[in-house]
């Protein structure tokens, strides 16, 4: 069972938020012992879900916790909105899918980027989006 | 934070030198295309070293750059990818296709000049 052993949270208004949270995410990332490779596909994701927010719901939240299981640490992400919810999960989580002209690579793409994914959303009420990203170099340790 | 964009010739030379919001990256599409047309330029070379996210909204807007320069006769170069944006770009799912890159600026000057000196 995995414990938080830190939290940040970034409220999500504008673009600007957008790259505060991802900076954020990056540090936190590289004090928890992240690689460059994988800070840098923490701060990508992190990018996408808080576009995503911006885009979609206008505003919501990021939060990142530092994850620490018995022989490895992690990093989790839960976007957070009260927007209008994904009428279609399915639909969403396949390539090349988007309602806000964008590239539509937003949710299979963030997917790709992290070890596990979660999603979940109703409409009118919100959708909440948490992934995880481990550290490769558990063994080490 | 505004991108300086240098004249150098015939070329501009866009130098981002932090992190850019969207609307920051809007701002650099208008004015570089703007100034392609004002200087007649033949080419223009974006440098992304210090950008250490390149998300679906950059690489969307970089491209659009791209496309429109190329719309008024120019060419754009997108110079300095680091090796962990490329890393992260292909596994978002992301590419800038019909975009030229170079290694850094350096490297896309080279290829510029060979370019049009051949043209000349």
């Amino acid at each position: 069972m995995a414990v938080q052993v830190g939290e940040i949270r970034v409220p999500i208004n504008s673009d600007q938020d957008i790259v505060l949270a991802r900076q954020k995410g990056r540090s936190l990332a590289a004090d928890a012992g992240f690689s460059a490779v994988d800070s840098t596909l923490i701060a990508t994701a992190i990018s996408e879900l808080a576009r995503n927010i911006v885009s979609y719901a206008k505003k919501g939240e990021i939060i990142l916790q530092t994850l620490r299981e018995s022989r490895r640490k992690g990093i989790l992400i839960i976007a957070s909105d009260n927007g209008p919810g994904i009428p279609d999960i399915r639909l969403a989580l396949r390539d090349g899918f988007s309602t806000s002209g964008s590239l539509g690579l937003g949710l299979p793409g963030v997917r790709r980027l992290v070890d596990e994914f979660q999603i979940a959303s109703a409409i009118g009420q919100g959708t909440v989006v948490k992934v995880t990203k481990w550290r490769q170099d558990q063994q080490e340790e | 934070m505004e991108v300086p964009i240098l004249k150098q010739g015939e070329f501009l030379i866009a130098t981002i030198q932090a992190a850019l919001s969207d609307a920051d990256l809007e701002h650099l599409r208008l004015a570089l295309v703007q100034r392609v047309v004002r200087f007649r330029s033949r080419a223009v070379i974006v440098d992304v070293t210090a950008m250490d996210v390149m998300d679906s909204f950059a690489s969307r807007t970089l491209r659009e750059i791209a496309l429109m320069i190329r719309l008024r006769g120019a060419e754009t170069v997108i110079v300095g990818i680091q090796p962990e944006v490329a890393f992260a770009m292909v596994q978002l799912g992301l590419t800038l296709e019909g975009v030229g890159t170079a290694l850094d600026l350096e490297e896309g000057l080279a290829y510029l000049n060979q370019k049009f000196k051949n043209i000349n």
